[in-house]
């Protein structure tokens, strides 16, 4: 392609008024070597976008590890409910068991000594009639 | 449609959304994190991908949306970008290595043009996708596209030249 064709093209070009043909055309130009020095900055600029072109993104595209760990953690919030409910619902069954047995011991003892104090009255009673046969014994 | 016909569709432009992205989130890292959440979010909407008739173009535009988002919550966390090709400038002795100095400058010069220009120039020319696209991709009427992209063009060869010293008038 002869320098004027070039010049005229890259006038084009700055105004952005260049097809992707004519774009095609000075890249070719510019990054095949042998460029006018008074062009040198067009050389810069092509070679930069053609070698920039060629960077690739090479990682592989993942679309279901975050989709499985999203579910991970929901059956995990689930479990960890249920343990709760689990755990909360032992606790009061024991809880209740221990007040119950608590219940219990205090009644007893509250029992133990009723019938501790009513033998000791029970034994009163028995000497006072004692003394009261023997009065009348005596009397009689 | 199942996962092979979705790769079908979207992996002959995954290798430009990765473009966009580090354009745009300058570090290869960030980029391809935002390649991979961008197709997973893709799949996601698997359903409407269905009924656009351009994907490639819709894919483009939620690139840009999702960078400027990532770029947003950046600057409010404060972080700092980080870019891995910048080479200090020293006094190359070889011409071929002034060349390749000098091309890497242009990457340097994009990085510094307002952010719609630099979409805008990646889209056109280094993915060299036509007009009525980058209108759509950028929601911007055609006159605009063009003047911002010229506006880019000659921004980069001013400061190419003005580096190097040519003194063209």
């Amino acid at each position: 392609m002869e320098l004027a064709n070039i010049e005229k093209l890259v006038e084009k070009y700055l105004n952005a008024e260049t097809t992707l043909q004519e774009e095609t055309t000075l890249k070719n130009y510019f990054t095949e070597g042998s460029v006018a020095p008074h062009l040198q900055e067009y050389a810069y600029m092509f070679t930069y976008f053609a070698t920039i072109k060629a960077e690739v993104y090479t990682k592989t595209i993942a679309l279901e590890p975050k989709k499985s760990k999203r579910r991970n953690y929901k059956w995990l919030s689930v479990a960890a409910s249920i343990v709760l409910l689990f755990s909360v619902f032992i606790g009061k069954q024991e809880y209740e068991r221990y007040q119950a047995l608590k219940q219990f011991e205090q009644i007893s003892k509250g029992l133990r000594l009723l019938s501790q104090n009513l033998k000791k009255g029970e034994q009163a009673v028995a000497t006072l009639y004692t003394y009261e046969n023997t009065v009348n014994k005596i009397l009689k | 449609m199942n996962q092979s016909d979705f790769l079908k569709v979207v992996l002959p432009f995954k290798d430009k959304v990765f473009r966009l992205a580090k354009r745009l989130l300058v570090s290869s890292e960030e980029a391809e994190d935002a390649t991979q959440e961008l197709f997973f979010k893709l799949w996601k909407s698997k359903d409407k991908i269905a009924d656009y008739n351009n994907v490639e173009a819709f894919a483009m535009t939620m690139t840009k949306n999702y960078c400027y988002d990532r770029l947003k919550s950046k600057q409010a966390s404060n972080l700092t970008l980080v870019h891995n090709n910048y080479k200090e400038k020293d006094t190359p002795l070889e011409k071929q290595l002034e060349y390749q100095d000098s091309v890497n400058q242009v990457h340097l010069l994009i990085e510094k043009l307002p952010e719609q220009q630099k979409i805008i120039i990646q889209l056109r020319d280094i993915e060299e996708y036509d007009f009525d696209e980058i209108c759509k991709m950028v929601d911007m009427k055609p006159t605009a596209v063009r003047v911002a992209l010229s506006r880019a063009r000659k921004t980069i060869r001013e400061e190419l030249i003005k580096k190097h010293n040519y003194g063209v008038s």
